[in-house]
């Protein structure tokens, strides 16, 4: 009787502990140590200026967090949570598991003024659904010290790319690394293939179900890939490794490049490698003449609609789109922020070589899987995959992609 | 007060059955009907279902990733399978008295009792060409390591391998306890007889080992058909899709990071769920029979 | 005894069976020797290329405390132990109590609803995976260790009830009977009578669950997502994405995984394996 009594006891002020303190629970995306430490950073400065709100922040592996998310949005909603703009969060807002922030646009005076450029990614059904606290350049990191001892410059064209693959063959390294057994890595170059092939209005075509796989165009762009895959030949083994996996060749000095993001640069450095031996390239130019468009993906934070406390949740999502967090945040990602106000870590040469990158592109994407829809996404991944290994199936891998395309888009 | 106590010997297993049956009602008998239920349906988990029909089973006839799932999922059923006589092999070779014969048992269990995940991250490491074993024994012999569980030729062989290992073992101790029950009188008498060998494991030993053969084939079939953590930790049904099985790909369809559509997964679900009907019908056929003979 | 007894062939027909036997256990125990070498390594071995030499250092106790120090393994841990715990009580108890009602009472229902039990328990989990889910987020048990626990206990239950049911029919049915004749309540009998004779059933049982509910990896990616309830299964696969490369760390979270069921066995062999082969013989 009395330990019942004490139970109840204890739970009642459980309950009204919750509710006075202004419980924040986030679930961030990502375990990596430079990530874990900005987000941390961000989190801690909220908490100084907030104290009265207790955050909790569960962390999830990024794969996981991927699948987890469609679960806890429905079940166990965080008050915030990671997620991606464009395409990918269409299902979400769609399904009204989203809280519309457009309130906070337009009263907050950062969000109002210094996100112009990346609203349009943030904006479904002309309203705003996240802020985004960081967003990052892809591009072909390189090892320069290898470039260097066989005097290879930075290609800019794609048959200056081809002839610096033929010297790295010629002495035994292999051109580009890559892991696809999480299959999005492909969809990284391919999106540039067919962006410096094509240009920007048809890759938009293409992931929006306007045009087929099959079509002349697109097609052209598997035999630019076809051409890479001979000259500039990727790791073997691909398909089981996953992108972290394929950084062990790139450090270990056999394989000399990577198509990648720049959130890629930390893990670099963690395999030993000094800001001397990496560097940058914008993805070069294969139809001469074309405006250049680039991958610039950015990371957001998102209000579900289940959340207990959108009041804290609000107040969390201003405060980390002020200049000053952003750019303390980015800094210590590696990565640019998308508040036109904060200040870009000059030193370092991967931000500013991606800053100079990105404000001088005729348009941003935002990732293969983030602009189309998630069924075609997976399926054409998967394809690209397959082209790689067997690059001798192409025609039929695009039949079937024309078929999945016509299911997905109907 | 005897029409109470008959009256108790009819209340009473309901009473004691009460409990299992709720829970298991609620967890497995009515899940199943609600997942053919919902095999009529799109829906993505989170919005309005819409009712489609058979829509989902004709989109099922034509998808590629059904038929090589599907083909898997019998490649499996086939090799597992493999399992039972190795099982048996071991076992005879194990069944001796030597001075520590206990330990060396439970030693050669000792696979089944780990995780299948842990099972799983051990073999793909191992298959690796670039630095797992297969890679070092490859290039003793000067030969280019294939790489398992990147070629489609090779993968699903590759992972069923890692299955075989915690299988094996089960089967095994299946048959080494039948092995210890089996009568000497009739060992003898074959010998009397000159049976020796093979004849004797044939004719005389096998027959005997019926129940261990039969509880062995069951939980193989069980385990080649269940085969998910293996996949979903090895391959994620890759390369390119071509390693997925019926398990995977409902989970995939249904849960994963790229598709949500309940209603299609559902379907994927009721035809596995149609493969095992088949065996469950069997066993229980088997098991039905031996409840009239006792 | 089949295959002839060693001790009657030839002594050098003994010796050789006798070098084979540890030989063959090598072999077959290579996989587990090797992660167990590799968690002892430090990582300089790894990023060498020295995988299965001898190792140059060993950093075990490094390795383990690198293990809970950069990662929630130790939470996922007791995610485990929270799940399995509870799931092994109800189910076996449970079980116990079906088990006795559809072996001693006989009425219509009890061969129908014993199938019923063994079928369940075998159909494939996606099949149950749609509506479990969805129950489990109805009901705000979605993401905590309580709705593991009531799908593993409900599940295992089938399992149970087929075996506690024909464990307890084939006790000597003369003891209930005359307990029966002495005017002693079912209840009291199933309490006094049955239970206290089922304990190996009930030992065997429980390592069993355990085990299984142990290793499941399913129904933790399908029932929790998050860091506070996931279980070790479904935590190493984290692990797995978090330790990239470092092989040395990932064995030694995969050792750790291994250990409760591994010990469990140990500890309790002979009813583990009483478990597992009832069936086996008639």
């Amino acid at each position: 009787m009395k330990k019942s009594m004490i139970a109840t006891l204890l739970a009642s002020t459980a309950i009204a502990g919750s509710a006075f303190a202004g419980d924040l629970v986030i679930n961030f995306d990502d375990t990596n140590p430079a990530p874990k430490e900005g987000f941390e950073n961000a989190v801690a400065a909220f908490k100084a200026a907030n104290p009265d709100v207790n955050v909790t922040v569960n962390f999830t592996d990024r794969e996981a967090h991927k699948t987890a998310i469609r679960n806890f949005l429905s079940a166990d909603a965080p008050d915030i949570t990671a997620w991606y703009p464009g395409n990918r969060m269409a299902p979400f807002v769609d399904a009204g598991q989203f809280e519309d922030i457009s309130d906070l646009w337009a009263s907050d005076p950062n969000l109002s003024q210094n996100f112009e450029a990346i609203k349009p990614t943030m904006t479904r059904d002309g309203k705003q659904w996240g802020v985004p606290y960081s967003y990052y350049q892809w591009g072909v990191y390189y090892r320069a010290d290898i470039f260097e001892q066989y005097g290879i410059g930075e290609p800019s064209t794609w048959d200056e790319m081809l002839s610096a693959c033929d010297t790295l063959k010629q002495n035994g390294v292999t051109p580009f690394t890559i892991g696809t057994k999480y299959l999005w890595t492909a969809a990284g170059v391919f999106d540039y293939l067919n962006l410096r092939t094509n240009g920007y209005d048809v890759h938009n075509a293409l992931t929006a179900g306007e045009i087929k796989y099959t079509d002349d165009r697109i097609k052209a762009t598997f035999e630019n890939w076809k051409t890479m895959l001979d000259r500039c030949s990727f790791v073997d083994n691909h398909a089981t490794m996953s992108w972290q996996d394929a950084i062990a060749p790139f450090a270990s000095g056999d394989a000399a490049m990577y198509v990648m993001g720049n959130f890629s640069v930390a893990s670099y450095k963690d395999a030993g490698l000094t800001d001397d031996q990496i560097d940058y390239f914008p993805f070069p130019e294969i139809t001469p003449g074309l405006a250049r468009a680039e991958e610039a993906p950015a990371d957001a934070l998102f209000i579900p609609a289940n959340a207990k406390n959108k009041e804290d949740a609000r107040k969390f999502l201003s405060f980390i789109a002020q200049p000053e967090i952003q750019s303390a945040w980015n800094k210590t990602l590696g990565q640019l922020p998308p508040n036109s106000k904060a200040e870009v870590d000059s030193g370092d040469k991967f931000i500013m070589q991606g800053m100079q990158t990105v404000s001088t592109a005729a348009g941003l994407a935002q990732f293969y899987d983030r602009d189309a829809p998630a069924e075609m996404a997976k399926a054409g991944m998967e394809g690209f995959q397959e082209f790689m290994v067997k690059p001798e199936r192409m025609d039929a891998i695009l039949k079937r992609l024309d078929s999945i395309q016509e299911k997905v888009y109907k | 007060m005897k029409k109470y106590r008959q009256n108790q010997q009819c209340s009473a297993p309901w009473v004691f059955l009460a409990p299992a049956l709720l829970f298991f009602t609620i967890y497995v008998i009515f899940p199943i009907f609600r997942s053919i239920w919902i095999s009529f349906y799109e829906w993505d988990g989170i919005g309005q279902a819409t009712w489609v029909g058979l829509a989902n089973y004709v989109e099922l006839l034509d998808d590629d990733r059904f038929y090589t799932s599907l083909k898997n999922n019998i490649i499996w059923l086939v090799c597992f399978m493999l399992a039972v006589p190795a099982g048996l092999l071991v076992a005879l070779f194990l069944n001796q008295t030597i001075w520590g014969m206990r330990f060396y048992k439970s030693m050669f269990f000792f696979p089944f009792v780990i995780s299948q995940v842990v099972v799983g991250l051990i073999f793909s490491w191992f298959y690796n060409p670039n630095f797992g074993i297969v890679g070092k024994v490859w290039e003793y012999f000067g030969a280019v390591p294939p790489s398992i569980l990147g070629d489609e030729r090779f993968v699903t062989y590759g992972i069923i391998f890692a299955g075989l290992w915690p299988q094996v073992a089960y089967c095994m101790i299946l048959y080494l306890t039948g092995l210890n029950n089996i009568s000497s009188d009739q060992i003898e008498a074959g010998r009397l007889d000159g049976a020796k060998g093979w004849r004797m494991l044939r004719y005389v030993v096998l027959p005997q080992l019926w129940p261990a053969t039969f509880l062995a084939i069951v939980v193989t079939v069980i385990g080649a058909l269940r085969s998910f953590d293996m996949i979903a930790t090895m391959t994620r049904g890759g390369p390119w899709g071509s390693s997925n099985v019926l398990s995977f790909f409902m989970y995939e369809t249904a849960l994963s990071e790229y598709g949500f559509r309940m209603g299609y997964g559902s379907a994927i679900a009721v035809v596995l769920f149609m493969i095992m009907l088949v065996f469950i019908g069997y066993f229980l056929w088997v098991m039905y029979q031996d409840e009239r003979r006792t | 005894m089949f295959p002839r007894p060693i001790q009657s062939r030839s002594s050098n027909y003994q010796l050789a069976y006798k070098i084979l036997v540890p030989v063959a256990l090598f072999i077959w125990l290579l996989p587990l020797l090797a992660i167990f070498m590799t968690s002892l390594r430090p990582a300089a071995d790894i990023n060498t290329g020295n995988m299965f030499g001898w190792p140059s250092e060993f950093k075990l106790v490094e390795n383990y405390l690198t293990v809970f120090r950069e990662s929630q393994a130790v939470t996922y841990f007791f995610n485990s132990i929270k799940v399995t715990i509870p799931t092994v009580m109800i189910s076996v108890s449970l079980a116990c109590m079906a088990g006795y009602a559809l072996s001693i009472y006989r009425f219509r229902a009890a061969l129908p609803l014993f199938f019923m039990f063994v079928a369940g328990n075998f159909v494939p989990f996606q099949i149950l995976m749609v509506p479990v889910r969805d129950l489990a987020v109805q009901t705000n048990l979605y993401n905590t260790v309580t709705g593991l626990v009531l799908f593993h206990a409900a599940f295992q239950t089938g399992f149970c009830t087929l075996f506690m049911r024909n464990f307890i029919k084939a006790l000597p049915f003369d003891l209930i009977e005359s307990a029966r004749i002495e005017g002693v309540s079912e209840y009291k009998i199933f309490w006094y009578v049955v239970l206290p004779l089922v304990r190996p059933a009930i030992a065997a049982l429980s390592v069993l669950v355990f085990t299984f509910v142990w290793n499941d990896f399913f129904w933790a990616t399908v029932l929790t997502n998050g860091e506070a309830t996931k279980p070790i299964t479904a935590g190493i696969q984290s692990l797995n994405g978090q330790f990239v490369s470092r092989w040395h760390l990932v064995s030694a979270a995969s050792l750790m995984a291994a250990i409760p069921p591994v010990a469990m066995f140990f500890a309790m062999q002979k009813h583990f394996i009483a478990g597992l082969t009832l069936g086996a013989v008639k």
